[in-house]
């Protein structure tokens, strides 16, 4: 499992955008690079990242991004949300190779 | 003297709840869009799913002269004072030079609440990037900048 | 948030006294204080002053910083048992961050058995062989760097304090004497560049002063976390110099100095740089 850091700026307020930050570490290879024997090192990326919420009665999406070999390592992802109430915000990467990490955080609102 | 914060020992996810950082805007030379190459113009036009591509209200903050081109931080947003008509759907990052055209597409939901994302990209050599949104009409506005990239000035040894 | 005065030149006020005796020669004494601030005497400057805006943002905010996912990893490592039946770190040295903190500051540390200094890296290779009984992790293993970087950051904001013990004196005279000693198919010494020319250019990179103030630091070049050895490797390599060997005295030697030089700047770890 790589190791992940996930913050919110702020404390979450029903209806107002806050700003949520996530690293994840992962070495997001290129497929470009040759290694030191001169052979290409396999492509071994991070695809696809989602952020959906959880009210406790259904799943809304929050954000999702689409990753390509441009997106440097340990990939560092900050969107917005804004919490409707209280309930839990999940988190999901996927990429080659079978890589897959959920992390999620509980939310709170004021 | 500053102690570092402690953290949970038990949980690989570190929550943390923070006061917010203001990021600054970086004025980048915008970049002439009429200049593109046509395999990046490809690019945007099938991300615009058929729509004009107008240039215009939408920021791309990166930095003008980066430090290195493996990591460089860039902010896609919108900018202030938009009718809220303009619902953002989806934006969408592409570059010139690198060996692909495609850098990252974002789409917002329902819950998102503001059109806009940051992360780090690499970055080839110095060239152009674009950043596009489509809107919840259909219609497709982007902004244009050329940035610097030098190579590292000490070759890294064999480690 | 990395606090903005840990990085910045703090600028002593000095108070000059002077004392004027009466001409007539009478015992009592004027003494008129004047404060004046000096020039500042102190020009050492932070890689991180050299780089841009975003990367320093990407130093001083820890959600932004990749090095802190290897400072979490070496979290878990300081409470994980090895799994020989030996102790974990925190058996011994309980909390991290009351029994670490100034200890990476106060590195290389003369090592009485083996009579010479060590660096952080080889201190924790040593307790790992001596105390828990496995095999030294290898240069640049991503575990041992992560413990580092854990045991550096409970140190980050205090100032760089190399000891002042005098066996250390003869090591910290060869780092001396390495750092301005030109070498490579260039010609260069460490003080042609990092003291005589640090605020130029090289390329389209500003060249540093070169004070190791924040290993192991996560290198945007690397795009990952690696140890002050590797780097003056790098800088050796580019100068077209056959580089020390891994592990070889002139790294401890040259770290020593460094810290030396570096002494009273505040500790960075985990730092960011391009």
């Amino acid at each position: 499992m790589a190791r992940t850091r996930i913050s919110l700026q702020g404390n979450p307020v029903r209806g107002v955008p806050m700003e949520i930050r996530t690293m994840i570490a992962h070495a997001m290879e290129t497929g470009y690079r040759p290694g030191a024997d001169g052979a290409v090192i396999a492509r071994n990326l991070i695809r696809r990242f989602r952020c959906s919420f959880d009210d406790g009665t259904r799943i809304e999406p929050v954000f999702e991004a689409e990753l390509f070999p441009a997106v440097a390592a340990n990939p560092y992802i900050a969107f917005h949300f804004t919490p409707p109430g209280n309930g839990s915000l999940r988190f999901v990467w996927e990429g080659d190779q079978g890589f897959v990490q959920t992390e999620t955080l509980d939310v709170r609102v004021a | 003297m500053r102690r570092p914060d402690s953290f949970s020992r038990s949980r690989r996810l570190v929550l943390v709840a923070g006061a917010g950082m203001a990021s600054g805007v970086v004025h980048v030379r915008p970049a002439n869009a009429a200049e593109l190459p046509a395999d990046l113009l490809a690019a945007v036009q099938a991300f615009a799913q058929g729509a004009a591509v107008r240039e215009g209200r939408v920021v791309l903050d990166i930095a003008q002269l980066v430090d290195n081109g493996n990591a460089v931080p860039v902010r896609v947003a919108m900018e202030a004072g938009l009718p809220a008509a303009t619902a953002v759907r989806a934006m969408a990052l592409f570059n010139e030079r690198n060996p692909q055209r495609e850098v990252v597409a974002a789409q917002f939901g329902p819950l998102s609440g503001q059109p806009e994302f940051s992360t780090r990209i690499r970055l080839a050599t110095s060239q152009k990037l674009v950043a596009v949104a489509r809107l919840q009409d259909g219609s497709c506005w982007s902004r244009t900048v050329d940035v610097v990239v030098t190579l590292a000035a000490c070759i890294e040894a064999e480690s | 948030m990395w606090p903005e005065a840990a990085v910045r030149m703090r600028r002593p006020a000095s108070i000059v006294l002077l004392i004027l005796p009466l001409l007539l020669g009478l015992c009592s004494v004027a003494a008129a204080q004047t404060s004046k601030r000096p020039e500042p005497s102190d020009t050492r400057r932070s890689g991180h002053d050299f780089m841009g805006p975003a990367t320093q943002a990407m130093q001083r905010d820890d959600d932004r910083n990749p090095g802190m996912l290897w400072v979490y990893d070496g979290e878990d490592l300081w409470s994980r048992e090895p799994g020989n039946g030996g102790k974990a770190c925190v058996a011994c040295h309980a909390a991290a961050n009351s029994s670490m903190a100034g200890v990476a500051a106060r590195y290389p540390a003369f090592d009485a058995a083996s009579a010479r200094p060590v660096t952080l890296g080889q201190r924790i290779n040593l307790c790992r062989q001596q105390h828990q009984r496995l095999p030294a992790w290898a240069w640049e293993n991503p575990d041992l760097l992560a413990l580092e970087a854990f045991v550096a950051y409970q140190s980050r904001g205090l100032p760089m304090a190399p000891s002042a013990d005098v066996r250390l004196a003869p090591f910290t005279e060869q780092g001396r004497q390495l750092f301005g000693q030109r070498q490579g198919q260039l010609n260069l010494s460490c003080r042609n560049c990092h003291d005589d020319n640090a605020g130029g250019r090289l390329g389209g990179s500003p060249i540093p002063q070169g004070h190791a103030t924040g290993y192991p630091l996560y290198r945007l070049e690397w795009q990952g976390v690696g140890s002050l050895q590797r780097r003056l490797r790098s800088c050796m390599a580019g100068v077209r110099a056959e580089p020390f060997a891994f592990g070889a005295p002139q790294w401890v030697a040259l770290e020593l100095f460094l810290a030396q030089r570096a002494r009273g700047m505040p500790l960075e770890t985990p730092a960011v740089r391009p």
